[in-house]
């Protein structure tokens, strides 16, 4: 018998008399407080920066306001042009000298500060991990209340990888001193940037 | 084999003072902030009512839930292998890796790795293996095992980590700063993230319905192991199966707020596919688990996420360190699950608590974690597994207050002897209990003396 099969009986033979079916799980809707500001407070209780809003001087200006030293910034949303290209097919060990990775995510949650990500998003999954510092672009009316609304969506059943980030790489493994950059990027900002904002403010690179 | 004796491990434990107040202090610390995010939530109750629900259900259901999980991950284009055991599960592993001629993997921290035993098997047969959590990579580099589930180097501090880093990766020796610290362990693990032939994960969740699992952490090194190399191996607990989404908020809301008391871990990933040009593979494995399932008192155990909250709220284990119960799964919920892998080598664990139940009150998943370990102390009974002093002494002490006179008796004796006997006459190798405490002032007077001579009459 294949140990496939092995543990298929086995575990036929020992598995518990049904226990009652399995429970409906409700959405616990919260009241009405914004959800602009339940997500601002959770993404800077981990370690995450809010930025509220584009200045005259863009996406490209608040980039370069937020890193001004940084070389070598990759963008995966046509929004910003960045200093590198990259598309499905670019190695991941190639984004190992980017300082800024900048990204838009598909929503984001109040409860947790989360933001959604996926391989569309992403284009190549490393981008989130490898760069130094990460960007992420969230459009404010793409916040739902919490987590059980967003596992509802159904994207979390196409996509190859989704990723739920909240806060910036972390770790308390010595003596619980919290310090941020463990082996992903080491700092997160969340900008509040609405899907189709007016592309004069995205100033083109000279 | 010998029992793991787990009082003597903990008196050496007890002796560096420094590092039990700091261990104690770290632990009672998470359990505190535990409590805020779980009173933050007013349906905390409901959420692990649910999730117990959820999980006891899907238990009872497993082998088919396993079936469409193996199906759609599948149809998913992932590769599945099913192991028995832990040998069975090391081979498979390094079957894939030998097939990608991979010499190095980057791998996430897996307690199921721990328990196979995994690391030493394939370093044997030349394949390099590197831990990518800090923890998990301290406690690799010093050639131990993590002490904690979720914090694996809890029992170490600063000064230790950076002996071991001076010792392995070549850090300054004597710089203590925890930033520097976990920098060089950044820099050290940075060039094997990059050219790694292999990545492994394990899981905490698996979803029947689409066949993808996933995984929290803080640090991301999980997304770097399995995004950045050609090959990504999960290795998966066949217990961690839930069936749908829906579900998945359930566990996630509750995770990290029970094991660190953060709102979520900063990355909560969710595998279903290979990304286009690479290879996924998913072992399940058994070793042990659908034995545990027909166990009628015990099967509850399989619930489990471990999120580590019973363990920071055990007084024994923050007194006594992970290490100390010389077992992959240590406090509250090792006690109850190491008997199930060898009744004997682990028969001393179920004595590892004080029976206060606070394992069972902070549980998410609502494992009625002390009634089982109580239970496991019947079992011990019951096939003869106890110490000769234990079973003597619980020999005694079931006369005694089986018999109202001998209990009277031995009451007024206890209470005189305590008062005139000289020290070492209580405190010596009879009475272990005195060996951290003092013996109690006994009364003036017992109660039913009082009432004997106060209420008798009216």
């Amino acid at each position: 018998m294949s140990s496939r099969d092995a543990i298929l009986a086995a575990v036929r033979a020992n598995q518990p008399a049904p226990a009652p079916p399995i429970p409906a799980i409700p959405l616990f809707e919260r009241t009405s407080r914004s959800l602009i500001e339940e997500f601002q407070e959770a993404l800077v209780s981990m370690g995450g920066k809010f930025a509220p809003t584009l200045d005259a001087s863009g996406l490209d200006g608040l980039v370069r306001s937020l890193f001004p030293d940084a070389a070598v910034i990759c963008s995966a949303t046509p929004e910003l042009r960045g200093t590198r290209t990259l598309d499905h097919s670019t190695d991941p060990a190639a984004l190992a000298d980017v300082d800024v990775g900048v990204v838009r995510a598909a929503f984001g949650v109040a409860e947790t500060g989360s933001v959604w990500l996926s391989e569309e998003e992403l284009q190549v999954n490393a981008l989130a991990y490898l760069a130094q510092h990460f960007v992420v672009l969230l459009d404010p009316t793409r916040i739902v209340g919490n987590l059980h609304h967003a596992y509802r969506d159904a994207r979390f059943k196409t996509a190859r990888y989704a990723v739920l980030v909240t806060g910036p790489s972390a770790t308390a493994d010595i003596e619980g001193v919290l310090i941020h950059g463990a082996q992903g990027v080491r700092s997160l900002t969340v900008a509040m940037i609405p899907l189709g904002h007016t592309p004069e403010a995205n100033s083109p690179r000279p | 084999m010998k029992p793991i004796d787990h009082a003597e491990a903990s008196s050496h434990f007890i002796e560096a003072k420094a590092h039990l107040e700091f261990h104690d202090r770290r632990l009672w610390d998470l359990r505190m902030k535990r409590d805020r995010q779980a009173h933050s939530i007013p349906e905390w109750e409901e959420l692990r009512n649910l999730a117990s629900a959820i999980k006891e259900h899907t238990l009872s259901h497993l082998a088919d839930y396993l079936e469409e999980f193996e199906a759609k991950a599948k149809s998913n284009g992932a590769q599945v292998r099913w192991a028995r055991d832990a040998s069975e599960h090391n081979q498979i592993v390094h079957d894939i890796l030998s097939a990608h001629g991979a010499k190095t993997l980057v791998k996430s921290k897996s307690m199921l790795t721990e328990e196979c035993d995994m690391r030493p098997f394939l370093e044997t047969r030349g394949v390099k293996v590197i831990e990518t959590d800090l923890g998990e990579r301290i406690q690799q580099l010093d050639d131990e095992p993590p002490s904690h589930i979720v914090v694996p180097a809890v029992h170490k501090l600063r000064g230790d980590v950076s002996d071991v880093f001076a010792r392995t990766i070549g850090s300054e020796p004597g710089n203590n700063d925890p930033r520097y610290l976990a920098e060089a362990m950044r820099r050290d693990t940075r060039p094997y993230f990059l050219g790694a032939e292999a990545g492994m994960t394990g899981a905490n969740f698996a979803i029947a319905e689409t066949g993808s699992f996933v995984v929290c952490t803080n640090e991301g090194n999980a997304d770097l192991s399995a995004n950045v190399p050609k090959l990504h191996i999960a290795c998966i607990g066949i217990e961690k199966i839930i069936p749908k989404f829906e579900h998945l908020a359930v566990f996630i809301r509750m995770l990290s707020r029970s094991a660190l008391g953060s709102p979520i871990t900063q990355y909560t990933s969710h595998f279903r596919a290979p990304r286009s040009g690479t290879e996924l593979h998913i072992v399940l494995v058994d070793n042990g688990r659908s034995q545990r399932l027909g166990m009628k008192d015990f099967w509850y155990s399989l619930k489990c996420i471990r999120c580590g909250a019973c363990m920071n709220t055990c007084p024994v284990y923050r007194r006594s360190g992970g290490l100390s119960y010389g077992a992959t799964y240590s406090g509250p919920i090792g006690i109850i699950i190491d008997p199930a892998f060898d009744i004997r080598k682990y028969s001393n664990l179920p004595y590892a608590s004080t029976l206060n139940g606070s394992c069972t009150n902070v549980c998410p998943v609502k494992i009625n974690i002390h009634d089982q370990i109580y239970k496991w102390r019947q079992v011990m009974a019951e096939r003869n597994q106890l110490p000769l002093v234990k079973k003597e002494a619980i020999r005694i002490i079931g006369k005694v207050l089986s018999d109202p006179r001998l209990y009277r008796a031995a009451i007024s004796a206890t209470g005189l002897a305590i008062e005139r006997l000289p020290r070492f006459a209580i405190y010596n190798w009879l009475n272990p209990w005195g060996r951290q405490r003092e013996v109690p002032e006994p009364p003036k007077q017992s109660f039913r003396s009082w009432y004997l001579k106060n209420r008798r009459r009216q």
